[in-house]
């Protein structure tokens, strides 16, 4: 096994690029995961069938399809119904649309996980219902389900090099580019692969941390 | 859509099963050697075995692939054919997260029953074979079910590496007919399909095996459901 340490050198410029492109689709793809599954869960609470079988059937549908191929269906079929986006915008939304039906299981248990009492007050103090959302049942439910979340970001991060299958130039994008560039596959691939256990470990830890904290 | 394009679509349909059903053993088969290994009595064993889940489970399956693809074979002097270096960067990457699960359950297991095991004198292997396993592998199948369909999702990466799967045949009916819409909603219907198969399968295998230890779901009391383990069934 040969390894070359001045390929390790002219691939870090390329590395950093890559990362930085990462980490944008990591915490824009989690904001949107956040905001669309909590849509999610309170649509499943609507008390009519009609609203709670099409997003549960089309959530359902979503989990259990790859984000590969859901990758692919939005990046060349939105261009032939008139929506076109770059890339990194499509990737960055599919990712966020895919995560989205993960986290709304996420706060459906935390929504559950508030104690009947919490109801009955909301209901004895006569609040409307956009007042026990908002000040009551979320603040609480969501306090519980954040280190949930924060797997699903850890996830998400390993699930970011798919978008290079559209062309978007994250980590792996970078490092298939200059692999392919200069015939060195074996440097690049390691370098991204130790930068992914490395940055996945670190947040696990940072995410235990923040979890002891919540948890207190 | 032509009888020849569908002709390569369950081409697709078959590399996909094949790959699955191999990586899921290849899978199964680190996450049971790998999870058992991390109750063991000996610090360096466990430590290989943590150290092992934290590498395979923190780095991304499709930075995996990529890996035994390019990097092994001029590191090692041999390639594997395709099917097979799918299968080890899936079985490898998938079985660290079902290690997770084997540990989880094994500990899940009352104490009591081990403390019974040693009392009664069983080698430790007699205790995890007729005392742990029996009643801890129930508990795993509802996670691994979940993870078997995260493993079908992953198949698909390896179209990627232009092996010819579902999600690659879909590719090449999309260059062929110039159509996209149709055939990826095809495409996303089909792994629906087999995802679905594989819950419905694992959940038949739960009842079976749940029943094998006296703990059948009864479906008269489904109104009223009583805790596991606390004595009233």
């Amino acid at each position: 096994m040969k390894w070359d340490w001045s390929a390790v050198s002219d691939f870090m410029p390329y590395f950093w690029d890559g990362l930085l492109v990462t980490l944008q689709i990591l915490v824009l793809g989690s904001l949107i995961s956040f905001a669309l599954g909590l849509v999610w869960a309170l649509l499943m609470r609507v008390p009519t069938r009609w609203v709670t079988w099409p997003v549960g059937v089309v959530t359902e549908f979503v989990r259990n399809t790859p984000l590969l191929v859901q990758l692919f269906f939005l990046f060349y079929v939105l261009p032939e119904w008139g929506i076109t986006a770059s890339a990194l915008t499509t990737g960055v939304f599919a990712i966020g649309l895919h995560y989205s039906t993960y986290t709304m299981q996420v706060y459906r248990a935390g929504i559950e996980a508030v104690p009947v009492g919490q109801w009955e007050a909301a209901t004895a103090l006569n609040l409307p219902m956009r007042r026990t959302w908002t000040v009551v049942i979320l603040p609480q439910a969501v306090r519980r389900v954040v280190p949930a979340l924060g797997n699903y970001v850890i996830s998400m991060l390993k699930d970011t090099p798919l978008l290079m299958a559209i062309t978007v130039l994250e980590m792996l994008g970078e490092a298939r580019l200059f692999a392919q560039q200069n015939f060195q596959f074996t440097e690049p691939l390691t370098v991204i692969g130790v930068a992914f256990i490395v940055i996945s470990y670190l947040a696990s830890l940072a995410l235990r941390a923040l979890e002891r904290r919540l948890v207190h | 859509m032509t009888s020849g394009l569908w002709e390569l679509v369950l081409k697709g349909v078959w590399v996909t099963i094949q790959l699955l059903v191999l990586s899921a053993l290849l899978g199964a088969a680190v996450s049971f050697v790998v999870g058992i290994a991390r109750t063991h009595r000996l610090k360096f064993v466990r430590f290989l075995a943590g150290f092992y889940t934290e590498v395979f489970r923190g780095t991304s399956a499709l930075v995996m692939i990529f890996w035994v693809f390019f990097v092994l074979p001029p590191a090692f002097g041999w390639q594997l054919v395709p099917l097979w270096a799918g299968t080890l960067a899936l079985g490898l990457t998938y079985g660290a997260y079902g290690s997770e699960i084997v540990r989880g359950a094994l500990a899940a297991v009352d104490p009591a029953q081990r403390e019974g095991g040693i009392a009664l004198s069983f080698t430790p292997w007699q205790r995890m074979r007729l005392i742990l396993l029996p009643q801890a592998v129930p508990e795993m199948i509802p996670p691994f079910s979940n993870l078997l369909v995260e493993l079908l999702k992953g198949t698909a990466l390896v179209s990627i590496m232009g092996m010819g799967d579902l999600a690659f045949s879909g590719n090449l009916v999309r260059l062929a007919l110039q159509e996209s819409a149709e055939i990826y909603t095809y495409i996303l219907l089909i792994y629906f399909v087999i995802a679905f198969a594989l819950t419905r399968m694992m959940r038949g295998l739960e009842k079976r095996l749940k029943a094998g230890v006296g703990k059948a779901p009864k479906k008269e009391t489904a109104a009223v459901r009583v805790p596991e383990g606390s004595g009233v069934s």
